[in-house]
């Protein structure tokens, strides 16, 4: 890029001080000013229209309903009267992403750390390229194998649950069947958001300074002690970013849900029985056979994920940005 | 309170390297030995490991003996862990922790003893590290502000308030100065002397009038050649080091013809 004072094109004085009058011309400069203020301004228009597509578009179901559309838990909105509401699709959704993000987040921050700061090196980078390889993965294969192979394989364990931990509301079963489950749902969703917080967390937790780490190692600290004295404190916006990535792709998965779930229109606490959908699933399976008003709130329900989503960004967002003081960035 | 230390034969490895070799020197309770020579000669590799602080880099070892009062610190039933607990360690750029308070920073230490002590206490060492410091009087309004907002020479303060509220019998300083102006370097340097009262002190650095100002002994340390391992040179009382060297090597970086 150029930097010259002096237009471009004009000859330079052959002998003398340059001459620094003249406004400046930096092409380069405004160009590079417009591409990026453009591509800035264009994500805010396209969550803009994002949002005026959705709320536009849902406004003729959210008009025909006859039921509430926040506490109903039922899906008829192609029948008369017009009967939907999304209380558990909501439940769904935030139920198995919930499961993904306890399972998910302290073993893929488990695998970070290992690969991180314990693993010999040559163990890390396969280890590393392991797990970026489980993020490749397609979501329907996830789908397909969670269907025709955990499921099965999780029989026995689901079983034992009820039997040991039935007296724990949640792992309740009165009807002796444990597949096309919330818990089903929720595992296969942990193991494909883990790639996703393991790859993130392990890229802040080697960028921890080593001057960090050597002071509390000085001090006496075990390597445990060390990894909460100076890695975790150091990494912590990164752990909150990389949980709240993986929250969102839990939040919004569609084709391994639509596969896993059966589709029952109720909200059940009993995670291990069949039932449940999520908002994403949801949309997926009823596009094609949704009517005029069918179309309509499956986009209302497209709008309260959207709202979900951001609120979780932003939720995550302020969370980073309360203790920024502390962050060491400064 | 402070410990001697003797070291014997000591060799430093990074993997198959031999970074140093054959050093032998003691160091005085209560009194602050310099470890100077050119860059690359060892001699903050020789203080990293008198509190086994050079292993934590993969690969590196050290063969010989480091006693502590008579008291091996490589022996076969010592925890590395407990050894730094005892010899604290100030590095050359300051690293206050950056998401902790000041206070915090003072505490790090003292949490990862696991004992319960009184709030009052706690505040009784932080004051008392601090003032130990020469730092008290300049934080004691913004305790929980974070260290990290502090200046350079601030910092370091803080982190050497770190290192004496466990109360080390030794404390090693690797070039504490070098990343600070000359007026924080002079607040350090006073407070060295101060500090001497109370610990044994070891400081590395590469500037020979501090060496000259802080310590009472000196070690030279130079590489026996290109690519072979740094060796000890002479060490000495300052006085000597300075005014009449008994190598041609010494008096040669001393008077600044190399290094």
């Amino acid at each position: 890029m150029s930097t010259t004072l002096e237009p471009p094109g004009a000859a330079a004085p052959a002998t003398g001080t340059p001459d620094i009058r003249g406004a400046a011309v930096r092409r380069g400069d405004r160009v590079f000013v417009g591409l990026s203020r453009g591509a800035g301004i264009l994500i805010l228009v396209t969550m803009a229209a994002i949002a005026v597509f959705l709320i536009w578009k849902s406004i003729p179901s959210l008009q025909a309903n006859t039921a509430n559309f926040f506490t109903t838990s039922e899906w008829s909105p192609d029948a008369k009267p017009v009967v939907f509401g999304i209380a558990a699709l909501l439940f769904g959704t935030l139920m198995t992403a919930l499961i993904a993000m306890l399972l998910a987040v302290p073993v893929g921050i488990g695998i970070a750390l290992f690969i991180a700061h314990y693993a010999s090196r040559r163990l890390a980078s396969t280890l590393g390229f392991v797990t970026d390889l489980l993020a490749a993965v397609p979501s329907i294969i996830f789908g397909m194998w969670g269907i025709q192979f955990l499921t099965p394989q999780l029989q026995g364990f689901l079983q034992w649950l009820t039997t040991y931990f039935g007296w724990i509301p949640i792992f309740q079963n009165d009807l002796g069947i444990y597949t096309r489950s919330i818990l089903i749902a929720g595992i296969v969703l942990a193991i494909m958001v883990l790639p996703t917080i393991s790859a993130i967390s392990r890229e802040v937790f080697v960028q921890t300074p080593r001057t960090h780490i050597e002071a509390a190692l000085a001090l006496g600290a075990t390597r445990w002690e060390m990894v909460r004295m100076a890695i975790f404190p150091f990494a912590r916006p990164g752990m909150i970013s990389a949980s709240m990535l993986g929250l969102g792709r839990a939040l919004g998965e569609t084709i391994a849900v639509a596969l896993l779930l059966s589709a029952t229109y109720e909200i059940n606490w009993h995670i291990t029985e069949p039932g449940g959908i999520t908002f994403a699933a949801n949309i997926a399976l009823k596009w094609n056979e949704a009517g005029t008003i069918g179309l309509s709130a499956l986009v209302a329900s497209g709008l309260v994920l959207f709202v979900i989503t951001l609120a979780v960004n932003m939720g995550a967002r302020l969370i980073i940005a309360r203790r920024s003081e502390f962050s060491g960035a400064n | 309170m402070a410990k001697r230390i003797d070291v014997t034969d000591l060799d430093v490895f990074y993997g198959s390297f031999k970074a140093v070799e054959g050093v032998t020197f003691s160091v005085e309770p209560r009194s602050v030995t310099a470890l100077i020579g050119p860059s690359g000669c060892g001699k903050s590799t020789v203080l990293r490991t008198l509190n086994r602080m050079h292993e934590v880099i993969p690969g590196a070892y050290a063969e010989g003996t480091v006693l502590l009062d008579g008291e091996d610190i490589y022996g076969a039933d010592i925890d590395p862990v407990n050894v730094r607990r005892t010899i604290g360690m100030v590095f050359q750029r300051p690293n206050p922790f950056p998401t902790m308070s000041i206070k915090e920073n003072v505490l790090a230490g003292l949490k990862l003893d696991g004992k319960k002590r009184p709030k009052s206490e706690l505040e009784g060492i932080v004051e008392k590290s601090l003032r130990g410091a020469n730092l008290w009087e300049e934080v004691k309004d913004r305790l929980d502000r974070p260290g990290a907002g502090l200046s350079g020479g601030q910092q370091q303060r803080l982190c050497i308030a770190r290192a004496i509220a466990v109360e080390p019998q030794v404390l090693l300083m690797d070039e504490p100065c070098s990343a600070l102006d000359p007026i924080s370097t002079l607040a350090i340097e006073d407070l060295i002397e101060e500090l001497k009262e109370r610990f044994t002190i070891v400081i590395v650095t590469h500037n020979m009038q501090q060496a000259a100002r802080v310590s009472e002994t000196t070690a030279f340390f130079n590489l026996a050649g290109v690519g072979k391992p740094g060796k000890l040179v002479e060490i000495a009382s300052t006085e000597m080091m300075f005014s009449n060297p008994t190598q041609q090597a010494t008096e040669d970086y001393i008077s600044g013809r190399f290094g």
